[in-house]
Order: structure tokens, then sequence, then C-alpha cells
């Protein structure tokens, strides 16, 4: 990348992080993102989405796991109410990380709110590696991770055309792995383990009675078990 | 088809307020502690509800076929630390091997 490229950077160079040092923030990251927007434009496709909603979804609201579920629950069936409040559930927790970093965005309000919009998990977690939390790693992370998400995803729409019945392939099974795998890394606390059992319990009692996606709404009543000390 | 483009501009009109809630909308507020806690609780309740519908929903049924032991197979790797996409292939070959035999 050029100099000229960063000059959004204002700050003393020696002592600040640049852009750049962002965006080389994330390139160890980038196969991860990568493939998600590949598999996302996948599933997207084999779940009639359509190619231009997929790649819009991840222009607009580029956050993996949130997509994933939309397309998941319309995929089982679901109605529109149910995958949007999938989705929705899941990205809340945006409130929160987004408030951790208010104070680094510079700028007035047009210019944050745009580039608040390149706060996902990965981006927030590197730019917070130093101790606080750095705008340019951020920003220079989020916009890799951005175009990445965006270009893998056109790609999986082509390529999901082609590879025709993604179940076939055991696509299926791979969506839960992966549900599975970002689940993981918080159930290193007792109280997130027993929501996420609870949360198991309801999906799977309502799964045989209520219409689709409408049993991951109610499990996300399993949240409330943080009101309790 | 309709239907997709209200899911796709009601998520992201939704999911920019959230990104946008503190760098524009709130400042450094923090949320309420109960507010925070469960807020806390949302992603793992989610993603777990989520893997219980993609291993065993089916047509208003608890449906167990190839996707289970793909998942299982999928979660021991997990355990052992592999990594996401890697999880996602064993998942993907196993459940598609368990069909091709089935």
């Amino acid at each position: 990348m050029r100099r000229s490229n960063v000059r959004s950077v204002k700050a003393d160079a020696s002592t600040t992080p640049r852009l750049r040092d962002g965006v080389r923030a994330a390139v160890p990251l980038a196969p991860g993102p990568f493939l998600f927007g590949l598999s996302f434009g996948i599933l997207a496709e084999s779940a009639g989405l359509g190619a231009a909603a997929a790649v819009v979804m991840s222009a607009t609201t580029f956050a993996g796991a949130a997509q994933f579920a939309a397309v998941s629950v319309l995929d089982s069936g679901g109605t529109v109410a149910a995958a949007i409040m999938a989705a929705v559930f899941l990205n809340a927790r945006y409130v929160a990380i987004s408030l951790t970093v208010a104070s680094i965005f510079p700028g007035g309000r047009i210019r944050r709110l745009a580039e608040s919009q390149l706060i996902v998990d990965e981006s927030w977690a590197l730019s917070g590696r130093s101790g606080r939390f750095e705008w340019p790693i951020l920003a220079g992370a989020g916009l890799l991770l951005y175009v990445l998400w965006v270009g893998s995803t056109t790609l999986g729409t082509v390529v999901g055309d082609v590879l025709g019945d993604p179940n076939a392939l055991g696509l299926d099974a791979a969506f839960a792995a992966l549900f599975l795998a970002l689940a993981v890394p918080y159930l290193r606390e007792r109280k997130a383990v027993q929501a996420a059992v609870l949360a198991a319990a309801i999906t799977f009692v309502l799964i045989p009675i209520a219409p689709a996606g409408v049993p991951i709404v109610a499990a996300a009543t399993a949240c409330l078990l943080g009101l309790k000390r | 088809m309709r239907d997709a483009w209200i899911v796709v501009a009601v998520v992201g009109a939704i999911t920019l307020v959230f990104k946008a809630a503190g760098p524009v909308f709130l400042g450094r507020r923090q949320l309420p502690a109960g507010v925070q806690s469960v807020v806390d609780l949302i992603a793992p309740v989610m993603l777990i509800a989520l893997v219980v519908t993609q291993t065993l929903g089916g047509d208003k049924e608890i449906a167990v076929d190839a996707r289970v032991p793909g998942v299982a197979v999928a979660a021991v790797a997990i355990w052992k630390g592999a990594p996401i996409v890697a999880a996602m292939a064993i998942a993907a070959v196993v459940t598609a091997l368990v069909r091709l035999v089935a």
C-alpha cells in the first residue's frame, strides 16, 4: 500500500499505528473470512436468497454469524420475522462491542457512522491487542475483512450456481459445525454453558411442535439467565 | 425472493444502528450491568440453538440423519483445537460419505 493511501492517519507516526498496520494485522486471519464468505454465497444461493441479495447482505450487514442464521432460518422454511429476529438477536452484541470503542473514532457524525460499520468481531479484537483500542488497527483490519467478505460472497454465489445440491456435499452439516465452532470460545464461563444447554433444550423441544424459525427465537429467552446472580 | 430482500434490508438497517451505537449515538456510556450480562449470553445461546436446528431440524420433527455423525466428528475436532474451516470440512465430508453409503 502506498503512503498516499493512509492520508487519514494524522497522528504521530512514530508511536501511533497506521491504517496499513491494521490491514497487515488482519492478513493472518484472511483465510477464515474468505472461506466463510464463500460458503455464505453458496448457502445463500442454494437457499434461494438470490445472488444479488446475498452480496448486498454481505455489504450492508457485514456480520457472518447473523447472516448465516438468517439464511439458515429462511432455508428451513422459517418466516421473514423469525429470520430477522434470529439475526438481530445475534447482532445485539454489537451494541456492547461498539460502546467499548465509542471514543476512538475521529471526525464528524457521518464519518463515524460510516467507519463504525467496519466493526466486526475480528477487527474489534485486533484493535484492542495493545491493551487500549486503536482506531487505525480497527479501520485497517475492518477494511481488509470487508473487501474479503463481500468479494468471497460474490464468488460463492457463482460457485454455488455450479455446485447443484449443496446438501449432497454435506454443507448442511458444515454449517452446524461452523455455528458450534463459533460458540465454543464463549463457553468458558459456567453461566454461558448453562444458558447454552437451556437454549439447546428449548430448541429441541420446540422443533417438532413450532413452525420453523420459532425454536431459535424462543431459545433466545435463555439469555435471561444472565439476570440470575 | 421478496421475502429475502425484506430480511436483507431490515437486518442491514438494524445492524447499522447497532454498530454505530457507541461511536455515533450513545458515546462512552455503559450498559446497565443487568443488560450487559444478558447481552453477553446472546452469542453462545443463539449459536447453540442454531447447532441444534441445523443438526437435528427436520420437517417439523427431530430428524437423526447423516448430519449427526458429521457434526459429532467435527465437534471432537473442535474440541481438539481444529480451526473452524477444518471442522466445517470434516463435517461436510463425513456427512457426504454417510449419504453416499446409505
